[in-house]
């Protein structure tokens, strides 16, 4: 017999397979946008707390710049977890990786950082990305193979070995840079601020929401328009049966955590530039926000990780100015209300 | 069967003595099943009795403890699901398996592994399944669990393959969405000599497409033969299947 299915039918005037034949006449799904009303509410319930206009808005902005760093940062661990059911908690090393490895180049490219050019300050930025970005992606790749590999599909040895695999990452790095601060100076050009009327912002918080929004758009295009983007989005909600179609869903699975260790690497290096220095510690202290974005996003949702990012920020910003003690505490408490409204987070996308 | 018998008189799909094992039970203790080329094979069983096992023990979602199966040619007993696919294996599983995020038109992409669906197929495909062709650019979950059922069973014939494994494709559907099925299933093999296990409850479906027939109870295959055989056996259905007659026809 053979494989191959005679063309059965007649075909009538056949519409392209890739675009819609018909118009789809009956229930449209209803675009779900309450969540997306959660952090302009934040922020005008802030407003009146917070008092001065000016000292609201450089809060909040500076809250945007770091919702989008934590947003780099989470948008490749809840991949992760949605698409291999996978709890990492070693992406905290990937960070502290990323931030160091841009300190080690950054002595060699001082000419280039300091020099009063915008373009010769942006080479050198995008190399220290781009050497974070590929030391933490084959870190990623070593990881995935010796540490999350043997223990896929067990949660508690999961949890064990990633958070051992942290712990070591970071004592490495003590062993090799000492366990003191060390500086991570922004290039000369995106130092200062910038005056809107009585608003300083800083520069550097303006690039780090372009860069964040530029990964965000990033992400949503390859999601959305490829089909690497088709398959991953399948496999957070049915990997079984993308298995079942004739997928490798292991091989996809690599190449995403590849891909979410060198953004965490990249999360590093802005984080970094954000603190001006560097501490072994680094990674795992970012990683609290982080698993709370995770959670509050719904695991394997990146719009929901790009909300609960802003949101979780500057919540933090909002706190830490009001009521400093409070600062961790009202992000538990944020979290704790999303997950009453919606027990598994803003979008939820996996069944888990 | 011997090998010196040819391709065509070798059954497709051969299941030697499975056994499988899910967690501390021991769901199928010895199947035996042969699926000849070219046929429409029903599986039928009691609640429990492993057919869905089977199917999901073929596909390699569960590994056999002991046994082999075998298809086209080939040893699969221990494959990776994803190379039983590519071999040439269509499977709609009993929940259907739709990504609900995804549109009627991502589900069909997906499938197509070899590239863009082609056109005439398409047709085809609407005109078995009118809904999936109004629903085009809706999100999966929004379709009723006919429809829903419809896509899983376009996503299978979206390709041409060598076996279609579709596990109770008129689970919780109304009457009028069966007698679609049945025109599917038809066609499909008319059109393209398909061969196609399908596990079913509902026996008045399986008699009137069926051409063999195998019988799951506790794990193995208590009887096989031909679809009209049984049929005509009211005592044997009684037996098998434990059927009322009066409520079925």
């Amino acid at each position: 017999m053979s494989d191959v299915a005679a063309k059965p039918g007649e075909a009538p005037a056949a519409a392209p397979a890739d675009k819609a034949p018909a118009k789809p006449a009956l229930p449209a799904r209803r675009r779900d946008l309450a969540p997306l009303l959660l952090l302009p509410v934040l922020a005008l319930v802030a407003l009146p707390l917070v008092g001065s206009l000016s000292t609201w808005a450089t809060l909040t902005l500076s809250g945007l710049a770091m919702g989008m760093i934590i947003f780099i940062i989470a948008s490749g661990l809840t991949l992760v977890f949605g698409l291999m059911n996978v709890l990492n908690f070693g992406h905290g090393a990937f960070i502290s990786v990323g931030a160091y490895a841009a300190a080690v180049l950054a002595p060699a490219l001082t000419g280039l950082m300091r020099a009063d050019a915008l373009a010769l300050n942006l080479v050198a930025l995008l190399a220290l990305i781009a050497l974070a970005m590929a030391v933490t992606a084959v870190i990623g790749y070593a990881f995935e193979r010796a540490i999350i590999m043997p223990v896929y599909g067990q949660h508690l040895k999961q949890i064990l070995v990633t958070v051992g695999g942290l712990i070591v990452a970071e004592q490495l790095i003590v062993a090799v840079f000492g366990p003191v601060q060390i500086p991570l100076l922004l290039p000369a050009a995106f130092r200062g601020s910038v005056i809107f009327g009585d608003v300083a912002i800083e520069r550097y918080r303006l690039i780090a929401v372009v860069v964040g929004l530029a990964i965000f758009i990033a992400m949503l295009l390859v999601l959305n328009r490829t089909r690497i983007g088709l398959l991953i989005r399948a496999g957070v909600e049915n990997g079984e049966m993308v298995e079942a179609l004739g997928y490798h869903i292991r091989r996809l699975f690599v190449g995403v955590f590849m891909a979410g260790s060198a953004l965490a690497g990249l999360g590093g290096v802005m984080w970094g530039f954000y603190r001006e220095q560097l501490t072994p510690g680094m990674g795992m202290d970012v990683m609290v926000l982080v698993f709370i974005v995770v959670v509050i996003g719904g695991l394997g949702s990146v719009g929901g990780c790009f909300i609960g990012s802003l949101l979780v920020a500057v919540m933090a910003n909002y706190t830490g100015f009001l009521a400093p003690k409070l600062a961790l505490g009202s992000n538990i408490l944020l979290m704790a209300a999303i997950l009453l409204w919606r027990s598994r987070g803003l979008y939820p996308v996996t069944q888990r | 069967m011997s090998d010196g018998d040819g391709a065509a008189a070798t059954p497709l799909l051969t299941l030697y003595g499975v056994n499988t094992h899910i967690g501390p039970y021991h769901i199928l203790q010895g199947v035996d099943l042969e699926v000849p080329r070219g046929s429409l094979t029903m599986l039928l069983g009691r609640n429990g009795a492993g057919k869905t096992t089977t199917l999901r023990t073929i596909m390699g979602l569960w590994h056999a403890s002991a046994g082999a199966v075998r298809f086209d040619g080939a040893d699969i007993t221990a494959w990776a699901t994803p190379d039983i696919a590519q071999a040439g294996i269509a499977y709609v599983p009993e929940n259907m398996g739709i990504f609900a995020d995804l549109t009627v038109r991502e589900n069909l992409l997906l499938a197509a592994r070899s590239g863009p669906i082609d056109e005439t197929r398409l047709r085809w495909i609407f005109s078995l399944f009118p809904a999936l062709e109004k629903f085009w650019s809706l999100a999966a979950g929004v379709l009723s669990g006919g429809q829903k059922q419809m896509l899983a069973v376009a996503r299978a014939i979206v390709e041409p393959r060598k076996l279609f494994l579709i596990d109770e494709p008129t689970k919780g559907l109304a009457p009028a969405v069966i007698a679609n099925m049945i025109a599917a299933f038809r066609e499909l093999k008319k059109s393209s000599g398909a061969t196609i296990l399908v596990v079913e409850q509902n026996f008045l479906f399986a008699k009137s497409l069926g051409d063999a027939v195998a019988v799951m109870d506790n794990g193995r295959i208590v009887h096989s033969g031909s679809m009209a055989a049984l049929a005509e056996d009211h005592d044997l259905q009684h037996r098998l299947l434990g059927l009322s007659l009066a409520s079925h026809q």
